[in-house]
């Protein structure tokens, strides 16, 4: 079953959007991207290309808010109405990053004495789900991306990298949202627990989400990408594909 | 240099704490200059500097135990109306046993080092107005319990008990009354990492499963990082930067705070 949603809804307006970075340390000024607009529609695949240090991830936290973009515009379709994330109240921001933008890496923020299921249930119950309903799709969740049961109950600070990884994925794909940022979540990861990635990320595709990725092997993701942009500077172009995915 | 963020427009609750323009000086030191802050309703706020930066100082203005020079300071709490300095001692006092809940780097500030633990914790209640001596332990023991206190010792006297339990006992006498707000001073600072890292799981869990609003004073970077949504970047008094929590300790956009976040290891 897929829920219906309008294919042709924007979710992100990205306008002539700049970042530099100030070393105060050095004196010196820094430029990480310069000028990048693109739109993004409900269930939409954008891949971010580029050599190393094009600035995609610099990007990519710009949209998050982890850094403080230096101008430009980000226009989000919330389901509060439309508001610029780059200028958007730090509160507004925490908000939306709750309910309807999530980023997810291929790192795991553990915290001493949490369950690996209470930590991927949590971004549930922070949206109101009730506690045992949010740990039984946790539980779902950590099987589909092949954590061994005897793990759930466990702390994931002494797992092992790989392990962890699949911990995050499942808390960061957990809630279904509006906006994905997707910062290499395939790197390093076994053939099984990446195949499991890309399902779910082309069935939140389908329910409509919007997805921005950095992929170091973007062959992972093709069957789910719509349109590129290539940051390496000079190159600046947005291609559009034909839309595989229905 | 730093763009000007706009108005919450989501957001629809009004802030719990709003600070406006704190000043004040001690002598030829001015240790806080035109301090503002704004926390809604289940946020925690970081405040971090060095050392005499006036973080410790603006907290004790949050919990009435200081008068700034100028500057206003209001809570949006039913019954608890304009500017709380211009309280009475007995007001303050009452707002702070009700509403306010704190605990201090240094246990002796908090606590009756002497007296057994429950009855700290159950004192904070006695001020409170209960008297009913089944009321007061049933609430001191869930106080403790829910700040993970083991409760066979709940009758032994701070003195006797480690660092990390003495904080846990501040915790438990903090919020017995379920405040509306926590303000905690450097509450783990001088515990062992390993003690640390427990008391920081509990004040998580707190802020989780209760919806406390905190403000959170800390040299300590990855203890802010941990805890709060937004953080504040104080020095010399002043504030020079705050920001969303991941977004000033990613990228600093204050020379200061770039110095700061680069000398964490």
């Amino acid at each position: 079953m897929t829920p219906q949603f309008n294919r042709d809804a924007p979710v992100l307006e990205v306008r002539s959007l700049s970042k530099g970075f100030t070393m105060h340390h050095l004196g010196a000024q820094m430029a990480a991207f310069d000028d990048i607009s693109f739109q993004l529609r409900a269930g939409e695949f954008l891949l971010l290309k580029g050599r190393n240090g094009a600035g995609k991830s610099t990007l990519l936290r710009a949209l998050y808010r982890s850094y403080l973009p230096g101008g430009g515009e980000i226009l989000f379709h919330s389901s509060h109405g439309v508001i610029d994330l780059a200028r958007a109240a730090d509160v507004d921001v925490s908000l939306l990053r709750k309910t309807e933008m999530g980023f997810v890496t291929q790192f795991l923020t553990a915290r001493p004495r949490v369950s690996a299921e209470a930590l991927v249930a949590e971004p549930l119950r922070l949206s109101g789900v009730a506690q045992e309903d949010a740990l039984e799709q946790a539980r779902h969740w950590l099987d589909a991306f092949g954590v061994k049961r005897t793990l759930w109950a466990a702390y994931p600070t002494t797992f092992s990298g790989g392990e962890q990884q699949k911990v995050n994925l499942a808390r960061a794909l957990i809630l279904p949202q509006r906006l994905l940022l997707l910062d290499e979540p395939t790197a390093s990861l076994d053939a099984s627990a990446r195949a499991a990635l890309i399902d779910r990320l082309s069935e939140l595709k389908s329910r409509g989400t919007a997805m921005v990725g950095v992929f170091h092997h973007p062959g992972d993701v093709a069957q789910l990408i719509d349109s590129e942009i290539d940051l390496t500077p000079d190159v600046k172009s947005l291609e559009e594909r034909e839309n595989v995915v229905v | 240099m730093t763009l000007t963020l706009d108005a919450p427009r989501f957001v629809e609750t009004k802030p719990l704490l709003t600070a406006r323009n704190l000043s004040k000086s001690y002598g030829d030191v001015q240790a806080l200059r035109d301090v503002s802050a704004t926390v809604y309703p289940g946020e925690v706020l970081g405040i971090v500097g060095e050392s005499g930066s006036g973080k410790s100082t603006f907290l004790r203005c949050l919990n009435l135990e200081e008068t700034p020079d100028a500057g206003s300071y209001s809570l949006d709490l039913p019954d608890v109306q304009g500017n709380l300095f211009d309280l009475d001692r007995y007001g303050r006092r009452m707002l702070c046993a009700t509403r306010i809940g704190i605990v201090y780097q240094n246990p002796h500030l908090g606590l009756l080092m002497g007296h057994s633990s429950s009855g700290n914790v159950a004192e904070r209640l006695l001020v409170a107005g209960e008297r009913r001596f089944e009321v007061l332990r049933d609430k001191a023991r869930n106080a403790l319990d829910a700040s993970e206190f083991p409760l066979d010792r709940m009758d032994a006297p701070p003195i006797e008990l480690s660092g990390g339990m003495q904080q846990r006992v501040q915790l438990a006498k903090a919020i017995a009354l379920e405040p509306a707000l926590l303000l905690l001073d450097e509450p783990t600072t001088g515990l062992d990492v390993s003690v640390q890292a427990l008391v920081l799981d509990t004040l998580k869990r707190l802020q989780q499963e209760r919806r406390i609003t905190m403000v959170i004073v800390s040299h300590d970077l990855g203890v802010i990082r941990t805890l709060s949504d937004r953080v504040m970047v104080m020095r010399r008094g002043a504030v020079v930067e705050e920001g969303l929590a991941d977004q000033v300790f990613q990228d600093p956009q204050h020379s200061y705070t770039q110095q700061l976040v680069h000398a964490k290891l």
